[in-house]
């Protein structure tokens, strides 16, 4: 029998998957899926286009010497190494300063805060806007703090880290909270039933439930700020950098920048080296992604 | 899969994260520190200014690291103009240019108590350039170039035909150095008489890189930039014969020393800090390299080196700092 | 026996003194022992609102680094000229700062990009969200967030390399030269695609069974129940999704910063090169500009109407949804 459910399940008996009969065959809802298959094809074709452009440019340069040589003015001598270092320093320095901050303040807004009071409502107001901020933006709110504050050379690891936890923040704070959300109010219940008070139920209860949650989004938000390069320009990052940086206060450059840098210059060989620093970049941000998925759907837990 | 593995995990893997920054960064110190060759020199240097320039400083900076590892050797392109105020706010070493340093700027360093050496490390041809397709136009006079660039063309020469009749009915599209350029202040003061006075409707930059996309990009387009980018680039840009009143001159090595190829043929600077050189050893082993290698330095650039009379000029100017 | 305590000991109950917190059940905190709280538990509570404030911070910071420097420009530059002059030159000796070159191009770049993201990313959230089955989604979601996670750096030579010179001006012959505003706003449009198909699927995946069961109930086709029933369930999320979309056309620079060009002028045509808000930024970055000189002044106005053009587009977004919001 013809049942609601066949209409909506594609099975082998249906002769279309739109819902029809062999005796109503129409054009509109087949070309209608068509357009709709063909609007998915259109960007996996282009980002397939993209990759082995990539791919067969720097194919040839992806080597030992990318990561081991320094920039140089002749593309047979140079290589990423200090993009991909700075690129490290970077990431990690806005890890140590945007995460703990970024989950203390979801902590708040989820489980401390009174909803209807006006600070909080501010709060969450801002957030909302700061997570629509072009990231040129934190470049200049970067620049004008590092002018206050009378720095000469900007162009300093925890500059960029400044501007890039800032960037991510939002991003965090909503992710966060999230994951907060997610954790059952049976569990935060129960622990305070038992005794405990609010804090120690969240540090003990509610926040290692959203461990996976709060990873997935940070290692999502980080994958983002390391292929920022329009905030670090404003510090001045468009640099011939030929040293591994060596603390908060070194010069520094990101693999994004450096791409930017070689895919300028005129030499045929520079592009090709773009092109393989664009794999590393591209590879690392695979990395990141897949490991946020995996952990999302190994630990994620369906309560 | 408990939470408490999955912290201790996370734990792990942020304290391991961290130790393989600091290996990371550890293995630079052992390549600078008592290297074997050079006195093992540690340090900074910052230079700054043209992008005219920045091929060749980058080159020294290149080849110095085979000297010196251990100097950290940073190039930045903020353009002449931007490399001055740098420079004069004390906040560089040493100063790219492409053009002399203004008196305003002078006096800029005097007042912040900068004292600096002007050095003259190189020369350049600065080119005019077109569209390897473009094959009418061959040569132009100063007075066609002014035409075309000066202040008041501005909306109203759009064409190549308006320069010469002869010229088919083909629209500009027009690049060049952007305002902080030493090649943008070279160029007007001598094209259309004063320093700045240019037409606004081009598309300026810094990065002369971008220029050199630019032309190569349209079949009208001309622009102008140092020979360097053009030697570098056969296939993006074409350069034309600039008659300076005595004739129609390609710009090339030969042409730029001798003097032959005006009014657009100038020296490069570097502009030195007096204080950097005399209390930074790693500034003073640069530059010293920097001035001694300055003709293979040039050569590995693409850039015009010195003759040898300005090269011993050089080496005096040298002398007066150390 | 918890009923009790709740009704006679209101103040030992609230851990706060901010009108009382309560949990995401909507119950106030019911410990027993909550007036033996720890008392480092208060400067933890404290830490935290400090944490949440930086959010306020960093608004406020922004606010004011824009509006010092933006403010100076305006003792210059009047208002008036800045917003609706047609010359951008700020940095030359005779200097003009109307802005709507600027702009001309930031909206070319935008309504192209949005041409290519709002079908192409709606088509596919349709499509994962009515059509697909569980294996086909698992394989199509990453594959959108690889396209979100894409450098810009690398999208804009892609931009300039591959679309401009080999597609549109080898290819297709088109009459542009090494910079086009459709190059840039193609691959800004394929780049937000994620954003808009994420957000509308999430929309769309909200909506109950039942209406689609009651949709073909009625005799609809798949295509009819999605257009005619689902989408406009939807519709303030799509909304929200394309609203966000625009806003990061708008405030994408390096992609626009690399492949759209470099010259302010009014743009009149997709095949046109000009310089985008982001773009000039970003260009301005390059060279240098002294704190408190008019081009440092310059950059921090065009950033602030970047922002309040970003806060608006915001706005309007909050507004559609709450107005079209269809709570089920």
């Amino acid at each position: 029998m013809h049942t609601l459910q066949d209409s909506l399940t594609p099975s082998p008996t249906m002769p279309l998957s739109t819902g029809e009969t062999s005796r109503e065959r129409r054009p509109a809802p087949l070309i209608f899926l068509i357009l709709l298959w063909l609007s998915l094809l259109i960007a996996v074709v282009f980002l397939l286009t993209l990759i082995v452009n990539i791919v067969l440019e720097g194919g040839s340069r992806f080597g030992a010497q990318l990561f081991t040589e320094y920039p140089a003015s002749s593309p047979d001598r140079a290589g990423a190494r200090p993009a991909i270092l700075g690129s490290i320093w970077v990431i990690g320095v806005t890890a140590v300063l945007t995460i703990p901050v970024g989950v203390a303040a979801a902590v708040h807004l989820e489980e401390f805060a009174d909803k209807h009071h006006w600070f909080n409502r501010a709060i969450e107001l801002n957030v909302q806007n700061l997570a629509a901020v072009p990231s040129i933006v934190y470049g200049l709110l970067a620049l004008a703090f590092l002018s206050l504050l009378g720095v000469r050379d900007k162009n300093i690891v925890i500059g960029g880290a400044l501007a890039l936890s800032l960037l991510i923040l939002p991003v965090i704070i909503i992710a966060t909270r999230e994951a907060i959300r997610a954790v059952p109010s049976e569990i935060r219940d129960g622990s305070l039933a038992l005794g405990a008070t609010k804090w120690q139920t969240t540090w003990r209860q509610v926040l290692p439930a959203s461990v996976p949650g709060i990873a997935t989004g940070s290692i999502i938000a980080l994958s983002r700020a390391l292929g920022e390069a329009a905030p670090l320009l404003l510090l001045g990052a468009l640099v011939f950098v030929s040293f591994d940086p060596n603390g908060l206060l070194s010069g520094f450059t990101t693999l994004p920048i450096q791409i930017f840098n070689w895919t300028g210059r005129p030499q045929e060989g520079f592009h090709e080296l773009a092109a393989a620093a664009s794999i590393i970049l591209l590879g690392l941000l695979l990395l990141m992604n897949g490991l946020a998925i995996f952990i999302r759907n190994r630990y994620q837990k369906r309560w | 899969m408990s939470y408490r593995s999955l912290k201790i995990a996370g734990l792990t893997a942020t304290i391991a994260a961290a130790a393989l920054v600091l290996t990371a960064c550890g293995g630079q110190p052992a390549a600078s520190e008592g290297s074997a060759d050079g006195a093992g020199l540690s340090g900074s240097v910052t230079a700054d200014g043209s992008s005219t320039v920045a091929p060749l400083t980058e080159a020294a900076a290149d080849f110095f690291r085979d000297v010196e590892p251990g100097v950290n050797v940073t190039v930045a392109t903020s353009g002449t103009g931007g490399g001055f105020a740098k420079f004069c706010a004390d906040e560089t070493d040493i100063s790219d240019a492409s053009r002399p340093i203004k008196d305003e700027e002078a006096a800029l360093c005097e007042e912040a108590g900068v004292k600096f050496t002007e050095i003259v490390i190189a020369n350049d041809g600065l080119s005019v350039v077109v569209n390897p397709a473009n094959d009418f136009a061959q040569c132009l006079t100063v007075e066609q170039l002014n035409t075309i660039w000066a202040p008041e063309a501005e909306g109203t020469i759009t064409n190549w035909n308006q320069v010469d009749p002869s010229f088919p009915d083909l629209p500009f599209a027009l690049f060049g150095a952007g305002t902080d350029s030493g090649t943008f202040d070279y160029f007007t003061d001598e094209i259309n008489g004063e320093e700045g006075a240019i037409r606004t409707d081009y598309s300026p930059s810094e990065d002369d890189n971008i220029i050199v996309q630019g032309i190569s990009g349209d079949e009208g387009a001309m622009g102008f930039v140092g020979l360097s980018y053009v030697e570098e680039n056969p296939d993006a840009l074409k350069a034309i014969e600039v008659d300076g009143g005595s004739g129609c001159v390609a710009p090339s090595s030969e042409t730029v020393r001798d003097g032959s190829y005006s009014p657009l043929g100038r020296p490069l600077f570097i502009y030195v800090n007096n204080a950097s050189y005399a209390e930074k050893p790693q500034v003073t082993a640069f530059v010293d390299f920097f001035v001694e290698s300055s003709v293979e330095v040039a050569e590995a650039a693409l850039v015009i080196g010195l003759t040898d009379e300005q090269k011993v000029t050089a080496q005096d100017e040298l002398a007066t700092l150390g | 026996m918890l009923a009790d305590t709740t009704a006679s000991k209101p103040e030992a109950l609230t851990t706060a003194s901010t009108g009382g917190p309560t949990t995401p059940s909507g119950h106030p905190p019911r410990s027993l022992f909550a007036g033996r709280a720890r008392p480092g538990e208060a400067v933890i509570k404290l830490v935290l609102r400090l944490a949440a404030a930086v959010a306020i911070v960093t608004t406020i910071g922004i606010l004011i680094a824009l509006l010092v420097p933006a403010i100076g420009f305006f003792r210059e530059v009047p208002v008036f000229e800045f917003l609706f002059g047609d010359r951008w030159a700020p940095r030359f000796a005779d200097a003009s700062f109307g802005v709507l070159p600027l702009v001309t191009a930031t909206a070319w770049t935008t309504a192209i990009a949005l041409l290519v993201a709002v079908p192409l990313g709606l088509g596919a959230a349709i499509l994962l969200s009515e059509y697909a089955r569980p294996g086909l989604r698992k394989v199509l979601k990453p594959i959108l967030e690889i396209l979100a996670g894409v450098p810009t750096v690398v999208y804009g030579f892609f931009a300039l390399q591959f679309i401009q010179a080999t597609v549109l001006r080898e290819w297709l012959q088109l009459d542009t030269g090494a910079f086009s505003v459709l190059a840039a706003g193609l691959v800004m449009g394929i780049m937000i695609i994620p954003t808009v198909a994420s957000i509308s699927e999430d929309a769309m995946s909200a909506v109950p069974m039942s209406l689609r069961q009651g949709s073909a109930a009625l005799g609809a086709n798949r295509m009819q129940t999605s257009l005619r029933v689902v989408f406009p369930a939807a519709l303030s999320g799509i909304m929200a999704a394309v609203v966000l979309g625009i806003s990061r056309a708008v405030g994408e620079t390096m992609i626009v910063a690399i492949a759209a060009g470099n010259q302010a002028r009014i743009v009149t045509g997709p095949l046109e090169q000009g310089q985008t808000m982001t773009g000039f930024i970003a260009n301005a970055a390059l060279g240098d500009s002294r704190v408190g000189s008019l081009e440092y002044d310059t950059l921090y106005a065009v950033g602030l109407l970047l922002f309040a053009i970003t806060l608006l587009v915001n706005f309007i977004s909050i507004r559609l949804v709450r107005r079209f919001r269809q709570a089920y």
